[in-house]
């Protein structure tokens, strides 16, 4: 049970890390690189808050070894933004108050980004199903839902 | 709480001989891992601590979807589930059933091999190690109770996979790969109704393939979750059948998931069901057929009673759907 060397693509950055073969995505973004933006809600699949893209797909950090991602690209939360400017979906959620206490929040952009990024004018059913695999226990889901529009709206005309 | 894994060591064999080889050499140690959703999830609650974790991932000739000359649709063990769900080359009733598995993320990385295989599931397995430390561990955790129904001996833990009833009902085939060489059997043949002896396959057996025959007919899947995401099934219902010009039953295969710990071929029903057209007063008479030997146990998110009642209509609603 020895330890390797992997070498994982975060946000445009490799990472050479040295971890067992047990560590999780999650563990090795939050404990080993720092980046706490994707939380860490119920380990066992349920919540979404976990989320983060892997070439552009939503994956659960918590089920996905670091040393599955192998040379899949890996984007979270942190690397949404652009030379400091937050993602239009960051924005939208900020200006519609899409979120309480924010815990699903990271989770919830990065499902609405990936949905965007494939379908950039989707109906509110297809919000829906989107992010059908994020649990937020405090918005009751409608700001989220208008905040996804909002950023599809400006998206269409930059 | 983190729930970290506990160490193992993770092999990525290129071939299926190597991936037998890993799985034979080990004496009972090494399981097979397709997205590992189901797996990983066990594995932190301490159910099962494998000292190697074999993945199928990077076994090239065990992921895609295809339509051989014969017009059978065959599918890698490994093909993601979201791709299965998005394929325009399976039936529309595998491709529906498997939109309705847990949620996109996991869709995204589960795995059609994984879904077939899942292991059975029930409350007091699928509790932490603690809990089932405190609480006494039940027959499938290797202690001597199960407490679902204490007074007898055998384990209820639930067979959950929304897609083996819809495989068996398209009269699917299941390819497997062993140290024994490959053999083929009917879908409805690799399930057991035993919460631990769930499967007949030895742990050292790959399913590669699962084989779908041409199928002109009409098929439906009827799922009933808690809530419209994310949930295991509580009821499945598959059906598949031909109907010729009037509506009459030529031939129909009726599965029931979710309920036992096996998908349940609803035999009685599906004979009342040939030979007759789907009136209201039949499909009524059909559900009872297919559910009344049912019996759920509380062993999952809702009580027992409520799958028991609901079975029925989930099989009448199925029925419908073919008429539609
Ligand atoms: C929150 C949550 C919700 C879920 N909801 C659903 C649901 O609604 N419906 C549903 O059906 N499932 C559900 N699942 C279970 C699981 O995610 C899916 O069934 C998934 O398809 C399993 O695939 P996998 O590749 O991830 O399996 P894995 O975890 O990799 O494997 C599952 C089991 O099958 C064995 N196995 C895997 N591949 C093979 C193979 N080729 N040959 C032999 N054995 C193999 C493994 O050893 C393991 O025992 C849910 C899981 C979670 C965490
Ligand atoms: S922490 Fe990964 S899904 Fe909840
Ligand atoms: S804002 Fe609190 S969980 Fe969504």
């Amino acid at each position: 049970m020895s330890e390797r060397v992997l070498t994982i693509e975060v946000n445009g950055e490799p990472h050479r890390i040295l971890s067992s073969d047990n560590r999780t995505l999650l563990e090795v973004l939050r404990e080993d690189l720092g980046l706490t933006g994707t939380k860490h809600g119920c380990d066992v699949g349920e919540c979404g808050a976990c989320s983060v893209l892997m070439d552009g797909q939503p994956v659960l950090a918590c089920l996905v070894l670091a040393l599955q991602v192998g040379d899949r690209t890996v984007t979270t939360i942190e690397g949404l933004a652009a030379d400091g400017n937050p993602d239009p979906v960051q924005k939208a959620f900020a200006e519609r108050g899409a979120a309480q206490c924010g815990y699903c929040t990271p989770g919830m952009i990065i499902s609405s980004r990936a949905l965007l990024d494939g379908n950039p004018d989707p109906s509110t059913e297809e919000i829906n199903t989107a992010l059908a695999g994020n649990l937020c226990r405090c918005t009751g889901y409608n700001k989220i839902v208008e905040a996804v529009h909002l950023a599809a709206s400006r998206e269409a005309r930059p | 709480m983190t729930l970290r894994l506990p160490l193992f060591e993770y092999r990525t064999p290129t071939s299926l001989a190597e991936a037998v080889a890993i799985l034979s050499d080990s004496d009972g140690g090494a399981v097979i891992a397709g997205g590992g959703t189901d797996l990983f999830p066990k594995m932190k609650r301490r159910q099962t601590t494998p000292t190697t974790v074999v993945s199928l991932s990077a076994i090239p000739e065990l992921s895609g979807i295809e339509i051989d000359s014969e017009g059978n649709c065959r599918l890698g063990a490994s093909t993601p589930v979201a791709a299965v769900a998005a394929s325009e080359l399976v039936p529309a009733v595998v491709a529906a059933a498997a939109a309705e598995i847990a949620s996109p993320q996991i869709r995204n990385t589960a795995t059609l091999g994984g879904n077939l295989c899942l292991d059975t599931r029930c409350n007091y397995i699928d509790m932490p190690e603690l809990w089932r430390e405190a609480s006494g561990h039940c027959l499938k955790d290797g202690g001597d109770t199960c407490w679902v129904a204490p007074r007898g001996d055998r384990c209820w833990a639930i067979s959950s996979t929304d897609l083996a009833p819809v495989v068996i009902a398209l009269n699917g085939t299941l390819r497997l790969v062993g140290p024994r060489g490959e053999r083929e059997t009917p879908a409805e043949a690799l399930y057991r109704n035993d919460g631990i002896d769930y499967h007949d396959r030895s742990d050292d057996e790959i399913l590669t393939q699962v084989m779908l025959p041409p199928f002109g007919g009409r098929a439906t899947y009827r799922k009933l979750r808690r809530r419209g995401s994310i949930d295991f099934p509580l009821v499945g219902v598959a059906a598949a059948a031909h109907l010729d010009d009037r509506g009459t039953v030529g031939s129909i295969r009726l599965v029931v998931g979710a309920v036992a710990s096996a998908p349940l071929r609803a035999t009685a029903a599906e004979e009342f069901l040939v030979g007759r057209q789907l009136t209201d007063e039949v499909i009524e008479e059909a559900a009872r057929l297919a559910s009344h030997h049912v019996r759920p146990q509380d062993n999952t998110d809702t009580g027992s009673r409520y799958r028991k009642w609901m079975t029925p209509v989930f099989v009448t609603r199925a029925l419908q759907d073919l008429r539609a």
